[in-house]
């Protein structure tokens, strides 16, 4: 099987580059302006989304992304709601490959098979699901694999070379490393500590590793993807996000722009980077 | 339902930490080492005489135990029925039953070389007997508090911090135990290097229930050979209140495998089921949170619903997962009562026996009032007194000053 994710690493691979991965939430502050800032992703230089499917609980969360849920939550969002999203983005994109993140009971609850089944028509090609390690593979990483989605698995720093074989076992698409200890949006990685972890992760895997958490600016992004298959921002995109809502939390002419500009010197960034040699 | 009966009730979890379909390790990738790690040690502890040996010195000379079975002659003569006594976990050091699981896990972490310890806490009885046994072996402890609770349960907010011990007021959320929870979990995340999670109920990752629930055990084993020698037998039921549900379970585990005793757990009921409560197995159903999959309040998106009793220890809006499967094999029968019901049982039980109980076992006196007056006067009937209510003093002391208003 290939998806959008395969198919878009294979061709940064052959452009030399990384992948530049944004991380929103969905439903951020409501539908329809979260379907515009989706939509103005990919012209920023997004290579990979990340969707958030918001939950009450985000317990790996750090203060910026629980808040991000909690005004979707309260503006009505639900699961069937995030999949209508990707159906309204997949209606003028079909290349861009998006990425569902987020905790598993909404899905449970939802239904596992019909979940797939749906993410996949509404357009799909992944999961993150934090809270499911290898241990709990049957629940949803296994069907998923059937139903056609990649199930990206996050490794971190203490995910040791004795673990790390059965943290891929099932993983595709590509491995998601967690450069930190800790909540989304706390303190920056060191990049030489990222290089280590990452020439660490490839040693027992093909596939592309991408570095989250920690990674705000410009130039973190650039140092970052120069030894990762890519870069993935989220906590300071909703950061802009939430700077341009007005006093009742609501969107603003800005909030779509904010964010994609935001996004755009981000890529930059990561396009500057000089990509480590294989 | 048609669930095959076990040949022992006893024997869960399995392997992955399931008891039936609930439990479960449902955690980020950067805690499942330690988890594993935890499990290990636990095994090793548990094979190892001398970690029995020294946790039965200090349950003796540091936590008070055995604690007493008491006849409650008046209280049984008010009801007119059951004859019924109360395990005394409230003159357990620190007040509640707490200590008993908190002892285990400390010295799980001093076994694992932990130096910083880490606590979630809905009324405070975990928190302060985290705090005591931090303070006791020399550790740093950290607390994570709703802000609700920091409010409606001063007095153990202040002994904490007596203790040594780090209080933060968590103001996500419903600001109450779950929301503490969460924040533990991401401060586990955070510090997973040094720290110990010591969480204070049957509910997290495995082997987190399997643990708790074996640290409790010893309300239960204590009750069985105390009634051997005042009564001469088994008692015929038990009864115990049930927020995650831990001194529930620590009562009526050695208790699972005799089929004439009759085993009840009490829900808090709030509002009222069709209200704001905390009831899961009365109003929720099957879902994942926390690290464990069991019965859960949420709403039809699968997002977790606000839970509300009168006693900060049983706001929770889930359950121990074993409890989930007891449930659901028929095994313990789940009832539940209202904060009305639990603040009339909370006073009479001060003024007929003398003992000023906590909030939280109020709601299993409560359902006892109810359960007792329909039993024989030959019905022994076993109520696990879990907490005392020093700590709801105030409170309390203020709903009814206001009710007398």
């Amino acid at each position: 099987m290939t998806t959008r994710i395969d198919t878009r690493f294979a061709e940064l691979k052959k452009q030399g580059r990384s992948a530049f991965v944004t991380f929103l939430m969905a439903g951020d502050p409501d539908l329809a302006t979260s379907l515009e800032i989706i939509k103005a992703l990919p012209k920023a230089g997004a290579d990979v989304i990340e969707i958030g499917m918001p939950f009450t609980d985000p317990m790996a969360d750090g203060p910026s992304i629980q808040a991000a849920g909690l005004r979707a939550l309260n503006g009505g969002m639900t699961l069937k709601k995030t999949l209508e999203l990707v159906r309204g983005f997949r209606k003028g994109d079909d290349a861009t490959p998006i990425v569902l993140m987020g905790y598993y009971n909404p899905i449970y609850i939802y239904g596992v098979d019909k979940f797939l089944s749906d993410a996949k028509t509404a357009g799909v090609d992944g999961l993150i699901i934090v809270d499911l390690p290898p241990e709990e593979d049957e629940e949803l990483c296994k069907p998923a694999l059937k139903a056609g989605l990649n199930f990206i698995r996050l490794a971190t720093p203490t995910t040791d070379d004795k673990r790390l074989p059965a943290v891929l076992a099932n993983t595709s698409g590509f491995v998601y490393y967690v450069s930190i200890t800790g909540i989304t949006g706390a303190a920056a990685a060191d990049s030489t500590a990222v290089s280590e972890a990452v020439a660490r992760i490839k040693r027992h895997t093909k596939l592309p590793v991408c570095v989250g958490f920690g990674i705000r600016t410009p130039d973190t992004a650039r140092a970052i993807a120069s030894h990762a298959d890519g870069a993935v921002v989220g906590t300071a995109l909703v950061d802009a996000l939430r700077g341009s809502l007005d006093s009742q939390g609501r969107a603003t002419a800005k909030t779509v722009n904010a964010v994609a500009d935001l996004a755009a010197s981000l890529a930059q960034g990561v396009r500057g980077a000089q990509q480590a040699a294989e | 339902m048609n669930i095959a009966k076990p040949n022992s009730y006893r024997s869960g979890p399995d392997e992955g930490g399931h008891f039936g379909i609930f439990g479960g390790r449902f955690v980020a990738e950067t805690l499942m080492p330690l988890i594993l790690d935890l499990e290990k040690a636990y095994a090793a502890a548990k094979a190892d005489p001398a970690f029995q040996a020294e946790m039965n010195g200090y349950l003796k000379h540091y936590v008070g135990r055995p604690s007493p079975l008491y006849f409650a002659e008046r209280l049984t003569e008010h009801l007119g029925g059951a004859k019924i006594y109360f395990k005394r976990e409230e003159l357990n050091h620190t007040g509640s039953h707490k200590v008993n699981n908190v002892l285990g896990q400390i010295m799980l972490a001093r076994r694992m070389g932990k130096k910083r310890i880490i606590a979630e806490t809905g009324a405070g009885q975990h928190g302060v007997a985290t705090a005591t046994l931090c303070a006791r072996f020399g550790l740093e402890c950290v607390v994570y508090m709703g802000a609700v609770d920091v409010e409606r349960q001063q007095p153990n907010v202040i002994r904490m911090e007596m203790l040594g011990a780090k209080v933060f007021p968590v103001q996500s959320g419903t600001r109450t135990l779950k929301d503490a929870m969460n924040e533990a979990l991401r401060d586990w995340v955070t510090n997973v290097h040094n720290t110990f999670y010591c969480i204070g109920t049957v509910a997290g990752p495995h082997p987190y229930p399997t643990l708790v629930r074996d640290f409790q055990s010893v309300i239960g084993s204590e009750t069985k050979v105390q009634m051997q020698e005042v009564e001469g037998r088994l008692p015929d039921s038990l009864v115990a209140c049930i927020g995650g549900g831990s001194n529930a379970m620590g009562l009526f585990h050695p208790f699972l495998d005799d089929p004439t005793v009759e085993i009840f757990g009490v829900e808090a009921a709030g509002h009222g089921l069709t209200q704001l409560h905390a009831a899961s197995i009365a109003g929720g159903r099957p879902g994942v949170l926390h690290g464990n999959r069991t019965y859960l309040l949420m709403n039809e998106d699968g997002q977790i619903q606000d839970a509300h009793s009168i006693s900060a220890g049983l706001d929770y809006p889930g359950i121990g997962p074993e409890h989930s499967w007891l449930h659901e094999i028929g095994r313990v029968k789940y009832l539940s009562a209202t904060d009305d019901e639990a603040l009339e049982a909370f006073q009479l039980l001060s003024r007929l026996e003398g003992i000023i109980p906590a909030l939280e076992p109020a709601h299993a006196i409560a359902k006892v009032m109810e359960l007792a007056p329909k039993r024989p006067k030959d019905h022994l009937m076993v109520v696990n007194l879990s907490g005392r209510g020093d700590k709801d003093v105030p409170q309390v002391g203020d709903i009814l000053k206001g009710k007398k208003k």
